[in-house]
Formats: C-alpha cells, sequence, structure tokens
C-alpha cells in the first residue's frame, strides 16, 4: 500500500473514536440505543456519504420521535482503510454502541461485517457496494439496505447489452468492490450471449490518470468500456474517456455513478450517461418531501442514494426496538436484525419493501439517464427516468447467493 | 505492426508518449519542491495542496468572475503565489533555524487544514472545468489518438523547466539565489537582501504547483484531494533525482512518468507502488539520489 498522508493520522483518530461521547450513568445507558455512523469523511467517498449519511441518519430519529427512549448518533472517519475501519468498530461496539451503519468501502465492510457478528450486534449498510454481504459470508447481524454489485450490474449493465453493447473491457478498481462489481456485470453480459474482452485493474485510491487504461480498453476493439469504479475514480475516468475520444468507437458503461459525481462530472460531460440507483431526490412526492426536509442541515445538496438509505434503514431498525423493547434489541444484535426482518418496511426514500432472509433489502432498482444542459430545469435536476425493474427482480434471486442462512 | 513483449507496438508507442504527458506534471511538481528545498531548506508538505488551489482557483475565477482558461494561467499562479508568500513570511520563515523536521510538520499541517477547509467549502466530489475550445479536439497519430490538450500540457511543462533551470543555473539572479544558499550572510553583506529573497523564491516554488494545478484542472476532477495522491508520488522523485537538484527533478520527473505508464501496460496492480521500488533501490545504491551531492 502506497504511504498516503491521511495514514498518518488513522491512529490518531481511531483512538479519539473511543472517546467521542460521554459518559453516562448504567441506568441510563439501558434506555439509549446508540448508532455509529462510519463513513468516509475526508476522502473520494465523502460526498457519497460522510456528513449527509449522518444528517440522515439523525432526520430518521427525529421523524421516528419519542417512544420511550434514547437515541444517540456518533460518527467516525473510516478513511476507506479497513484496519481502521475496524479499530473503531471494536472500540465502538465494546463499548456500548447497538448499531454501525452507513459503511461505504466494500474492503471496509466486509472486515467490519465480522466484527459485528462476533460480538453479536447490528451492522446496518448503506454505502458499500459488494454483493457478497448477502452472499456466501452473510450474516444473520447483518442488513444490506441501498443497493450492491448484483442490481447495478443487472440494470446498468443488462440495458447496455439490449443496446447492441455484446462486448465489453473493463477498467477495475483493484479491491474488494471493483471485483464484485466486474464479476456481477461480466456474469450478466455472458448470461445474454456477450463476451468479456478484457480488464485492467488500478490501484486504489492512488490513481488519478486514467489515460494509459483508456488507451488500452481502446486497444481492445470491445464496443463497450465498463467502469468497476466509483466515485472521483469514475469521474476521472469518464473524464479521460471523453478526452481520449473514446465514445466515438465504445459506449460508457458507469457501472456506479452517484448524484455528487454526476453534478462534479457536469451535464456537458456528463449527458446520456445511463446509471441505476434506487433512490432519486426527484422521484415521487415522499422523496420530495425527505429532500425539502434535510436539505437545510445537507450544506443545501438533495441527499444522495447512500445516505437515504441511512434514513430508510435507521428508521425501521428503530421501529424494530420499540416493537421488541430496548433491552431485547440491545442483548442480541441477531434478535433486532430478525425482527426487522419480520416486520414489512416503509420510509419516504424507498417506499415500501421487505428484507430477505439473507440480509437483502428489497426495493425497485431505477435506470436513469443524465440529462443534457438544456433538459436540466434546477442546479440538482439531471436525470430522467428511463426504466424501472420490479423490487423482485432487481436483486440476486435468495437461491443464487449461497447464503447459510437462506439453506437452513 | 510487430508485437514488443506481447504488447502491439502502437499501443507501447502510445503509453511511451502517455508516461511522458504524466511525467511533465510529475516534473513541474518536483522541480517547484526543489527549487523551495534547495533554496530554502524546506521540505513543503503543503506542495500538494498549493497544486489542488491552483486548480480552485482557476475554477473560482470562470465560475464567480466569468476569467477563462488563458488568464486563469496567469492570474491563479499570481494568486496562490500570494497566499504562498503570507504563509512563508508569517510561518515557515521562523524555522529556518531549525531542524528540516519542523519545517515538514509545519507545511503537512498546513496542507491538511487548507485540504480540510476545501473539502468543507466544496466537498470531496469535485467540480467540473472545460478544457479551453482552442485547445479541444486531438491529433490521430496513426499509432494513437492525441488530444491536443495533453500535448499542450507536455509542451508548457518544458519551456516551464527549462525556463526555470536556465534562470537558477546561468543568470545573475539565480547565482545569488545559489549563492545565499552557501552562505547567506556573506552574499547579505554584499548588500543582497536575502531574506526578501528567500520569500520571492517559496513564492515562485508555490507558483509553479498552482501552474500544474491550473493545467491539470480540465483534464482530472477539481476536489480538494486532488493533490494529495500526487504528492507523495512527487516526494519520490524529488529523493530519486537527488534532493534539491533542480535538473534532477525534472529528469527524474520525465523518466517516472514513463515508468509508471509502462507499468501499467505490463502490471497495472502495481503501477502505483513501481516508483516506490526504485526510490528504494536507488536509496541503497545512491543515497543522496541520482544527481545530488553526496
Amino acid at each position: 500500500m502506497v504511504l498516503q498522508r491521511r495514514d498518518l493520522l488513522g491512529t490518531a483518530v481511531a483512538a479519539a473514536a473511543g472517546t467521542a461521547w460521554p459518559r453516562r450513568r448504567a441506568r441510563a445507558q439501558a434506555q439509549t440505543i446508540r448508532i455509529g455512523v462510519m463513513n468516509d469523511m475526508s476522502g473520494p467517498y465523502r460526498d457519497g456519504s460522510g456528513p449527509g449519511s449522518v444528517v440522515l441518519t439523525q432526520q430518521a430519529v427525529q421523524d421516528f420521535g419519542s417512544r420511550g427512549f434514547n437515541v444517540e448518533v456518533l460518527q467516525a472517519d473510516h478513511q476507506n482503510k479497513p484496519d481502521v475501519g475496524a479499530n473503531i468498530a471494536r472500540q465502538w461496539l465494546d463499548q456500548g454502541v447497538d448499531v454501525v451503519a452507513d459503511l461505504p468501502t466494500s474492503s471496509v465492510a466486509l472486515a467490519v461485517n465480522q466484527i459485528a457478528r462476533e460480538k453479536n450486534k447490528v451492522h446496518l449498510n448503506s454505502g458499500a457496494a459488494t454483493s457478497d454481504l448477502t452472499g456466501a459470508i452473510c450474516s444473520p447481524n447483518t442488513v444490506h439496505w441501498t443497493y450492491d454489485t448484483y442490481m447495478l450490474a443487472k440494470s446498468t449493465g443488462a440495458a447496455i447489452v439490449k443496446a447492441g453493447g455484446d462486448s465489453w473491457f473493463f477498467i477495475t478498481a483493484d479491491y474488494a468492490f471493483g471485483h464484485a462489481l466486474e464479476r456481477d456485470t461480466g456474469n450478466f453480459v455472458k448470461a445474454q450471449g456477450g463476451t468479456v474482452l478484457g480488464n485492467v485493474r488500478f490501484p486504489f485510491p492512488a490513481t488519478t490518470d486514467f489515460s494509459a487504461f483508456v488507451v488500452q480498453a481502446r486497444a481492445s476493439r470491445a464496443k463497450v468500456l465498463g467502469l468497476a469504479t466509483a466515485s472521483t475514480d469514475t469521474v476521472n475516468a469518464i473524464k479521460g474517456a471523453r478526452e481520449f475520444g473514446l465514445q466515438r468507437s465504445m459506449k460508457i458503461a458507469a457501472l456506479l455513478i452517484g448524484l455528487p459525481d454526476v453534478k462534479a462530472l457536469g451535464l456537458e460531460s456528463g449527458q446520456g450517461l445511463l446509471l441505476t440507483e434506487p433512490f432519486y431526490w426527484d422521484m415521487n412526492d415522499r422523496t420530495r418531501a425527505l429532500t425539502q426536509r434535510v436539505k437545510a442541515k445537507n450544506q443545501d445538496r438533495p441527499p444522495a442514494m447512500e445516505p437515504a438509505g441511512c434514513y430508510g434503514m435507521v428508521l425501521h431498525y428503530l421501529k424494530a426496538v420499540a416493537d421488541m423493547g430496548v433491552a431485547a434489541a440491545k442483548a442480541s444484535g441477531a434478535d433486532a436484525v430478525a425482527r426487522m426482518k419480520a416486520m414489512p418496511t416503509d420510509d419516504d426514500a424507498f417506499g415500501p419493501g421487505l428484507i430477505r432472509a439473507d440480509g437483502r433489502k428489497i426495493h425497485p432498482s431505477y435506470l436513469f439517464q443524465v440529462k443534457t444542459p438544456a433538459e436540466s430545469r434546477n442546479p440538482w435536476d439531471l436525470y430522467k427516468l428511463v426504466a424501472t425493474t420490479p423490487a423482485e427482480e432487481a436483486f440476486r434471486p435468495l437461491s443464487e447467493g449461497n447464503c447459510p442462512l437462506v439453506r437452513s | 505492426m510487430d508485437d514488443i513483449f506481447g504488447i502491439p507496438a502502437p499501443l507501447l508507442f502510445g503509453q511511451l508518449l502517455l508516461g511522458l504527458i504524466n511525467g511533465a506534471f510529475y516534473a513541474m511538481l518536483s522541480l517547484g519542491l526543489a527549487v523551495i528545498f534547495g533554496l530554502l531548506n524546506i521540505v513543503n508538505m503543503a506542495h500538494g495542496a498549493q497544486f489542488m488551489m491552483g486548480a480552485f482557483a482557476a475554477w473560482m475565477l470562470l465560475a464567480w468572475f466569468g476569467i477563462g482558461y488563458w488568464w486563469a494561467l496567469l492570474l491563479a499562479p499570481i494568486i496562490i503565489a500570494i497566499t504562498g508568500i503570507i504563509l512563508e513570511r508569517l510561518l515557515i520563515s521562523r524555522l529556518y533555524k531549525l531542524d528540516h523536521l519542523y519545517g515538514l510538520l509545519l507545511t503537512f499541517g498546513l496542507a491538511l487544514i487548507i485540504e480540510g477547509v476545501f473539502r468543507n467549502e466544496f466537498g470531496s466530489s469535485g467540480l467540473p472545468y472545460r478544457i479551453p475550445d482552442a485547445l479541444s479536439g486531438a491529433w490521430d497519430l496513426g499509432f494513437m489518438f492525441m488530444p491536443v490538450y495533453r500535448g499542450w500540457v507536455v509542451i508548457a511543462a518544458l519551456v516551464l523547466c527549462l525556463a526555470t533551470w536556465l534562470i537558477i543555473e546561468k543568470t545573475r539572479l539565480g547565482a545569488y539565489l545559489r549563492a545565499a544558499t552557501e552562505n547567506a550572510a556573506l552574499v547579505q553583506a554584499f548588500g543582497v537582501n536575502v531574506p526578501r529573497m528567500v520569500t520571492l523564491t517559496y513564492g515562485f516554488g508555490v507558483a509553479l504547483a498552482a501552474v500544474g494545478g491550473v493545467l491539470a484542472a480540465p483534464i482530472y476532477s477539481v476536489n480538494p484531494q486532488m493533490g494529495s495522491n500526487l504528492i507523495i508520488v512527487v516526494f519520490a522523485t524529488v529523493v530519486i533525482g537527488g534532493m534539491g537538484s533542480i535538473l534532477g527533478a525534472i529528469l527524474t520527473g520525465f523518466t517516472l512518468g514513463v515508468v509508471e505508464g509502462l507499468t501499467k501496460v505490463f502490471w497495472p496492480e502495481a503501477s502505483a507502488t513501481v516508483i516506490f521500488v526504485i526510490m528504494a533501490i536507488v536509496l541503497l545504491a545512491r543515497p543522496a539520489g541520482l544527481f545530488g551531492r553526496a
């Protein structure tokens, strides 16, 4: 791993996280649910999760209202490093935190997933992409809420193959997330009779220039450039691809690109891109109402899908806690998750839905196209809806994930 | 056309050229660092943040004042140089008599603060900045598709590097600067205002970083962490070239760009590591760097 300046701070932050909240009396502790929002507060994934996820978590607590117990929301920066994330999670869970929430960056999510299970606490995941969280390593303590690599692959990948893009070349972030997204998309491409002509894996997060990879992609003569990348990397890769004239001979499939990234890319460069999200602030009256409630607290930005997921999953968790009692929920994370699975979900961000036995939250996924500058009516009017995949078909079928919780 | 090591030759030539373009950024940034270290003995960890500020200044000039790329290329470095000069006068100048480590820690802290402030204000995902119309489009070189803008970056970087080297090695001003690093008291006794010269030198080094930032704005995402990925590589470049060696920084910058470019073809996963492997080998064989005076 390349030494980054943020590494130098890692230990300090991890140490500080342990003392981040005041100590309370033991009696008050029994009636307090503690939710730790852990994500990237200072790096490339900040805008897609970061403080926005904290704001939406607090909004969920506020909208849930008072039901006879306190809810405290903590936050920490895992800097996209599994070791830092694991340290914070251990400290939190040992010191009375009940839920670790958000956790973007698949490598960190996979590390914390194991810890939450060991300590029988709750891992509510919104930000991570890897579909492995509800696959072979699924956990009775985990709910994976917002999206996953399978959902992205199925919606964006299948739409592009259907439109004639049957040969692919991947530029892939070289860690758990990129590998999972490339694998899931490749499977769809092959299942529909397409071929994967090659791939190139770049070091995350130390890569700025993608031109070398773009030129390799062009030389492969594939019809589609699949970007198994996220946030700044996706923006840099698309900018590079446009600069090198890739769009004349290839389609660009940005498999994971969110609202802040499209904003950063600009409609000029981004127009026409296809992308998949389960939440967009301007979908319906409920999403618009939620956006209105949080916008002022969220630096005047509408929520991205990961913070919206934090809203939905924390609200649902609190409903489950109210239903089973605080003491029982604190005593066993697995029981709390089981109760969440037993109750149907409903929130302003995602509408009605449910959580499957493997921990996968089910809702429709939407295929959007980025608007042209002429079509956009306000600074955050960026998407138009192209297609909807119904909830039952949007995610990997229960039987194909090899999750032990399903077989038993 | 023939294959070279299993890679089609056109692809390989293309990658060499791309490596050279990235090398231009490394050279420009490590040049600024080498100038500052050579003359001030300060390890300027804020260089990446100043590169980022250059890019943001270009964006602000366009978005807030409607001032385009060409003027930004001139104004942004001046603005950022002034911020650098203020920093030097207020803080850095107090550390010249202390160990290198103090300067390193101070500028490192400044970099973190600057990046944090920008992150709070503008978020992490970045801002769009268009390639100027005069430099958009591309040439078809036969073996590859070469964007005009990237060609411009290489030319601009080469000119800047050469001019800097000439100023420092061949002019009277450069002679004063070099003399002042050897023996400041003696040069001051000849009537040269050494503290002001040192301040302006820091400003110049910072301006070089800012020019790099403006050049990078149209092709990379303009975001607060854009400098922190580059700066570590650039430090390695300076160390390999020899701390304080101007020519060493320039040549090593371009060479490492090419080496990294080739690694991206043969073993892309290692492309972020290869420079540090080279650094380790060079430090073992020649602790003062390739062009450094032992």
